[in-house]
């Protein structure tokens, strides 16, 4: 076997070297009856070129060549050569957590300048070295808030993204959490009427995303007042983290939990992508997952190690701050690298570019008769339109004509369906744009 | 080539594995920061311009972010490879971290993982475009199902740790559904930190177990803490001792006699993979590493997938969605699950890392087991090799990894750490350290089956030359490590005053 590094008879000079005849012996400790006496029923052993061949034959059943209107927590963006090239660079991809801080100096340097970026992109003052992903650091985000506050409810926005919600409910259950939904209005932002002050006197955090799963930036200053005013904290999700390119940061959010996918990581078909938890350094003790900071060694050398590793699982067990251990580091450095190679003028193009890109697909789709705007709010590259036809039925026309449609909100919001929120990305040609409207608009003319 | 410690004495010469070599200096990419560089262009923008002020209101928008890097290509280019250089990786050699199954990572799998049509997939994209997504899932479930010898799956867990907790909420609910979800579970003194974690945020209490003077599960003293208020026992097998535990029917009956269930922590699976399958010794609900022993890249610290199996009478509370073959031969995922724990992860998990665990399982096929015994076989020759020279505190047979302590170096005043630090100048990732805490100055060490005989004689040179300078020239060894590019860093003063992001002059 191609990936086993010793002969046969290497195998023979070891055992003897042990002082065993057969390898069979070395599983003595295995009750015998539970020894496997046939090999396993699994397919291969396969060469290199038929792993090839296997995957080849998959990605061919899949959405090959087609363009998408999808966003809803997953954005096509560019992405560089460069930054995939060095993240498969051997000693990145095949080195392991940076505990031996003098032998990991690479990927403790990449970790606090991705700690850098992303404060400088959120607003905020301390960010750790990564979550799984966005849902998983919002769920971590409200458990953080629970312990700055002392206090158990939370107030979710409806606008936050539907499997968001899911995962906090699915952690929330069994801690005691209250999660109490509010509504939206006609402009798609966060009721705030909805937030009445008795509620808010036991309320741990106030949660929304912006730009919310409908594409309308949320009023996050005016939100954290009203949260702050009763002690309660502003937890902020980012799923489309692009827009900070030019959208005012989170910086009134006490904790802002941000997927980084945006920032040159692929799709995937739903990951790896990578989470953010970024906060207030005065909370910074209450902080999940890991820490790089930076020290000297006794020469006085620059140099940087994981630290404040007291709220971790490895050191506190039962007591730690949250169960992470593996965090998703390659990505982070993916980011880090994207990030470094877009820039500052690079980033604040491409959000332009979401931006007007966005805009003019909005302003073709709403030449169509019966097709229309659903919110008021402000919107960055995802908006939401209700049209005069079924969504799925539109989406399964345009699937004919190799076009993923948009995300129909009528199974997660039954009050909104025909109604789809449309993601344009810098990556749609005008082309494409101009295509995807005259088939919409060409389905919507069929006779029913 | 065996180092002689007279080489040694001061900083590192030339070694079996490794000798001294320039490293280039780096600062900060903040620092090499100059207005007008990018490192990236994008198209022309083929539509009208859009003034931010105007279209979102400027009490929407941002300036240019102040500080943010502007540096060109080769700049970034240089800059990481310096950074990786700092590094130390399998592709170098051995990364002998106990528990963590540092094994090699196959190139095919990075390829395939980028393929057009696997890589770019969207996860909200309908399931008549993503045959190919669905079927390279439930093709990874069933060898997953096969190998462990269980009845059901779900690949939603990002990791080991969300894996366990996803275990623990499906106890809790099946326990639920039978009239009470309990209070305790058991978790022996030796587990790794995530379990009792996990059991907390599971709204678990922890009881922890003491292990016995075998480092294993005391039956009699386990009939003890099993009552009706206990829910499960998480055990790791093999142990964190690399011991498998030998009652373990025993063990898996006075759990389920209390109507308690038996919870396995996966992460030595590498040890048991073709050779024996814990779905046929007493497990109801188990997760898996696929970034330990299925290969998937560490990348540094994940990402990792933390797939659960269960039993059949678990199937029921797994997360949404579950990958469904149709009668008519499509996949689907089904979201319609009445009694599922609810969702651990958005979308279908971490796909990237699943798809290239099952790259890894078809390279082999039922060989598996040669990877295993593979692995078992340099953890023993490792360890027959070295206990003239370091103390064994539990002298039982070893599968995947030896536990050694530094009691004999003590003497010394050389501890698990020092040695450890010494093993950098050797050439050599060091072990794990002062895990697990059941052993005082633990020594863990796992070369996994990815080792040649040439490498672990090599780490056995390396090892032995320490113990020898841990005796003669204990200062040497206290002081390492004296070849890297950093001496022993102050992590008192970084915890003190966190400096924890990179700030303008």
């Amino acid at each position: 076997m191609r990936y086993l590094p010793k002969s046969p008879s290497e195998r023979q000079e070891m055992l003897a070297a042990i002082g065993t005849r057969s390898v069979e012996e070395l599983f003595k400790s295995i009750p015998e009856k539970f020894r496997l006496r046939a090999p396993l029923d699994l397919p291969g052993p396969l060469s290199e070129a038929e792993i090839i061949q296997y995957f080849q034959a998959r990605a061919a059943e899949n959405a090959r060549g087609y363009v998408s209107f999808l966003g809803a927590g997953v954005y096509q963006h560019l992405r560089s050569v460069a930054a995939d090239a060095l993240i498969q660079r051997g000693e990145f991809l095949t080195s392991y957590t940076p505990y031996q801080a003098e032998f990991a100096q690479g990927t403790l340097t990449a970790i606090f300048e991705f700690q850098t970026l992303m404060c400088q992109i959120t607003g905020q003052e301390v960010a750790n070295a990564s979550m799984y992903d966005g849902s998983t650091a919002l769920t971590e985000a409200v458990l953080m808030a629970e312990r700055l506050t002392g206090r158990r409810h939370v107030l979710v926005a409806r606008s936050v993204h539907p499997e968001y919600r899911q995962v906090l409910t699915t952690y929330a259950k069994n801690l005691g959490l209250e999660i109490e939904e509010i509504g939206y209005t006609a402009s798609g932002q966060l009721d705030r009427a909805a937030l009445k002050p008795e509620t808010l006197a036991r309320t741990a955090a106030v949660v929304v995303q912006s730009p919310n799963f409908f594409g309308i930036l949320e009023e996050l200053p005016a939100l954290a007042e009203v949260a702050h005013g009763s002690g309660a904290l502003l937890v902020t999700a980012i799923t489309e983290a692009v827009s900070l390119g030019i959208v005012r940061p989170p910086a009134e959010a006490d904790i802002v939990a941000m997927e980084g996918q945006a920032f040159g990581i692929p799709p995937s078909y739903g990951g790896p992508y990578v989470g953010v938890i970024a906060t207030r350094e005065k909370f910074v003790r209450q902080m999940p997952g890991r820490l790089a900071g930076q020290t000297t060694d006794a020469a006085g050398n620059r140099g940087f190690v994981l630290t404040l590793a007291t709220r971790e699982q490895h050191i506190r067990r039962e007591k730690a701050t949250s169960n992470i251990c593996t965090n998703e580091a390659l990505y982070a450095l993916a980011a880090t690298i994207h990030l470094c190679l877009i820039g500052k003028e690079g980033l604040r193009e491409q959000a332009l570019q979401n931006l007007a890109k966005a805009r003019f697909a909005q302003a073709e789709l709403e030449k169509i008769p019966g097709v229309r705007r659903v919110f008021g709010g402000p919107t960055f590259n995802e908006f939401s339109l209700e049209f005069p036809r079924s969504v799925k039925m539109i989406n399964a026309e345009l699937l004919k004509e190799k076009i993923i449609g948009p995300f129909a909100l009528g199974t997660q919001y039954p009050e909104l369906t025909k109604r789809a929120v449309i993601c344009v990305t810098e990556t749609a040609p005008r082309a494409e744009i101009e295509r995807f409207a005259v088939a919409v608009r060409r389905i919507l003319e069929r006779p029913v | 080539m065996n180092p002689k410690i007279t080489d040694l004495e001061t900083p590192i010469k030339n070694v079996g594995k490794a000798r001294a070599h320039v490293s280039q200096n780096e600062g900060l990419i903040f620092e090499q920061s100059a207005p007008g560089k990018r490192g990236m262009e994008l198209p022309p923008l083929d539509v009208p311009a859009v003034d931010p002020a105007k279209a979102l209101g400027s009490e929407f928008t941002r300036a240019a972010i102040e500080g943010f890097p502007e540096v060109s290509e080769i700049e970034v280019i240089r800059h990481f490879t310096r950074l990786s250089t700092w590094n130390y990786a399998i592709d170098l050699g051995m990364y002998p971290l106990g528990s963590c199954t540092m094994k090699y990572n196959p190139r095919v799998n990075e390829f395939v993982a980028r393929l057009d049509g696997l890589a770019c997939e969207h996860p909200e994209q309908p399931a008549e475009v993503s045959q190919g997504c669905l079927r390279i899932l439930h093709d990874l479930q069933k060898c997953l199902l096969s190998i462990t010898g269980m009845d059901a799956a779900t690949l939603q867990p990002a990791a080991g740790a969300q894996g366990e907790l996803t275990g623990l909420l499906m106890i809790r609910a099946y326990l639920e559904s039978q009239g009470n979800p309990r209070h305790k579970v058991l978790i022996p003194d030796s587990a790794h930190g995530t379990n009792p974690a996990s059991v907390v945020i599971a709204g678990y209490e922890v009881q922890n177990i003491k292990s016995n003077s075998r480092g294993q599960i005391d039956t009699d003293h386990l009939r003890e803490f099993v009552t009706d208020d206990v829910a499960a026992l998480m055990l790791t097998n093999p142990s964190t001792l690399g011991v498998f535990e030998e009652r373990i029917a025993e063990i898996a009956a006075i759990l389920h006699e209390r109507g308690a269930l038996l919870y396995m922590d996966g992460a030595n699976m590498n040890a048991l993979a073709g050779v024996t399958r814990p779905g046929d010794f007493g497990v109801d609900v188990m997760h898996l590493n696929l970034h330990k022993t299925f290969s998937t890249p560490h990348g540094g610290g994940g990402p990792g997938a933390g797939p659960v199996l269960t039993k059949k009478i678990l199937e029921p509370f797994l997360p949404v969605p579950v990958i469904v073959q149709k009668p008519d031969g499509t996949y689907a995922l089904d979201h319609n699950r009445a009694k599922s724990v609810g969702r651990v992860r958005a979308f279908a998990g971490n796909f990237g890392v699943l798809l290239r665990a099952l790259a890894y399982t078809l390279a082999y096929g039922s060989g598996i087991r040669q990877a295993t015994e593979d692995a078992v076989l340099n953890a023993n020759y490792i360890r027959k090799n070295l206990e003239p020279y370091f103390d064994l505190p539990y002298n039982l047979p070893s599968m995947h990894e030896v536990v050694f302590s530094d009691a004999r170096q003590k003497a010394k005043g050389v501890n698990t750490m020092d040695i450890a630090k010494r093993l950098i100048d050797y050439g050599f990732h060091p072990y794990t350290t002062a895990f697990p805490l059941i052993v005082p100055g633990a020594m863990m060490i796992e070369p996994t089956e990815s080792e040649s005989k040439q490498e672990c004689d090599l780490f056995i040179d390396a090892m032995r030359s320490i113990a020898a300078e841990a005796d003669a020239t204990p200062d040497l060894v206290k002081t390492a490590p004296h070849s890297t590019r950093v001496g022993r860093l102050d992590e008192v003063a970084a915890a003190r005053k966190p400096i924890l992001r990179w700030k303008p002059a």
